[in-house]
């Protein structure tokens, strides 16, 4: 099956493809200034009318932006590379495991992590809206928001993971996770070969975001 | 306000269809392009406290017509949703979001939450599980059948694994229940659980044997297909 896909458009990178409405970044100049000029006369309105406190809309924002991250998970991740109880707490009450770094909450609320082996390749999507584990990866990029990504993946995940340049051998399961209620899931990545030297720390900025979702995996420093 | 649904299997539920290009990462992606959708997410978020439950929120998206949904981006979407709501809620007028000009204050319960009140809710959550009023009908290792339905208005069985054999491989407690919940029909807490598919049983036999798809899915929406389950 994912050899049609390896012909049709090579690896899949974003430069291969042509422009598609479809994908939530591409988007003109002038449809943006007026989303700017249109988005801001509806926020004036509505902080008008008591909808909502400015102060309170600046700092979701910054939060958002600036505090919640991939970063959160990689520590998660590393923690559970290096330190065999805390793995095995968080493979059994991901919220309870991941709360003692400190982090939770808003649509966090239950986490589940799910490990990748040698035999079993998990990742996650939510097909039918845009759901994910905000307090461990921060908010979602454009590519997990978007139809090709939320459409495909459950029915040719190899196909999607070619995209990332990612292969999977033919006897790894491929276990996709459809994030269907307020469950959320993060990928807990095979840690690779040749870091036993490293220390937690290091193993966390090995870490990355996509890693987390499934979509690669975690190379060698 | 009430009951407010669209009679909809909707374009939003887009499991299975593979003919929107390849999934395009961007290097270096910012959290947001532009910043009106840096305000468009932060009015969502901070206007919480007058628009949900969050299914509501997710059912007005649902209920974009379906070009309009796909040739909109995401903050677009959650555009269209704030302002949907915030109109059908009685809180703002068609001709104040025509003008941009209040005629008069919106009729609130309570004021706005402000900055330490939304640091608040980002740290507490809202957590979805609630007490059981019912025993778990099925355990882990059950097989089960998804109802086949026509959809009336919200829901999270995605149409691709409808009337589809599967097994609960995890109970995940009792959850607040969206289809009810999205139409203040009340929580109407439920056994959730999560059940694996194989690729096979959904796609066919076009698709890798070995792979799977994994779904939380709510007790009414299932059957179970072993002998003496109901």
């Amino acid at each position: 099956m994912s050899d049609d896909h390896h012909h049709d458009h090579g690896h899949g990178h974003a430069h291969d493809a042509p422009p598609s409405p479809h994908h939530s970044s591409d988007r003109s100049a002038e449809q943006n200034r007026v989303l700017e000029e249109k988005v801001a006369r509806i926020e004036a309105l509505l902080i008008e009318k008591g909808l909502f406190d400015k102060g309170a809309l600046d700092r979701v924002i910054d939060i958002y932006e600036n505090d919640l991250g991939p970063m959160n998970g990689a520590r998660v991740v590393a923690k559970a590379w290096t330190d065999p109880g805390f793995k095995e707490r968080l493979l059994q009450d991901g919220s309870a495991a991941i709360a003692e770094l400190g982090f939770g909450g808003l649509q966090g609320e239950h986490l589940v992590v799910c490990e990748n082996t040698p035999e079993v390749h998990n990742l996650v999507v939510c097909t039918l809206c845009s759901c994910y584990p905000w307090p461990v990866l921060g908010l979602p990029p454009a590519w997990y928001k978007d139809a090709a990504y939320r459409s495909r993946v459950v029915v040719d995940p190899r196909g999607v993971l070619a995209d990332f340049d990612t292969d999977i051998a033919d006897d790894v399961e491929v276990r996709v996770w459809d994030s269907s209620s307020e469950m959320r899931y993060l990928v807990l990545p095979e840690r690779p070969a040749g870091t036993e030297h490293l220390t937690e720390d290091e193993l966390a900025q090995l870490v990355h975001r996509d890693a987390m979702i499934g979509v690669r995996k975690v190379e060698p420093a | 306000m009430r009951g407010r649904r669209a009679n909809l299997d909707g374009i939003h539920d887009l499991g299975g269809i593979t003919n929107f290009g390849p999934v395009r990462p961007e290097p270096d992606e910012p959290v947001f392009h532009h910043d009106w959708e840096r305000r468009v997410f932060g009015m969502n978020m901070a206007g919480l406290a007058f628009v949900g439950p969050v299914d509501r929120a997710r059912h007005v998206i649902e209920r974009m017509d379906a070009i309009h949904y796909l040739t909109t981006s995401y903050y677009e979407h959650w555009l269209h949703g704030i302002v949907t709501l915030c109109e059908e809620l009685g809180y703002v007028s068609a001709e104040e979001l025509e003008s941009g000009k209040a005629k008069g204050p919106a009729n609130l319960p309570h004021p706005a939450p402000d900055a330490t009140m939304i640091e608040e809710l980002v740290r507490v959550g809202m957590p979805a599980i609630r007490p059981c009023v019912t025993a778990p009908a099925f355990s882990v290792g059950a097989r089960v059948m998804t109802r086949n339905m026509e959809v009336k208005g919200h829901t999270r069985l995605p149409r691709y694994a409808r009337g589809r054999p599967g097994t609960i491989v995890a109970y995940r407690a009792c959850h607040a229940f969206p289809d009810t919940a999205a139409h203040d029909l009340g929580e109407c807490p439920q056994p959730l659980y999560t059940v694996r598919f194989e690729a096979s049983d959904l796609w066919g036999d076009n698709v890798s044997r070995r792979d799977c798809v994994y779904l939380d899915l709510w007790e009414s929406y299932l059957q179970g297909l072993d002998e003496g389950v109901a």
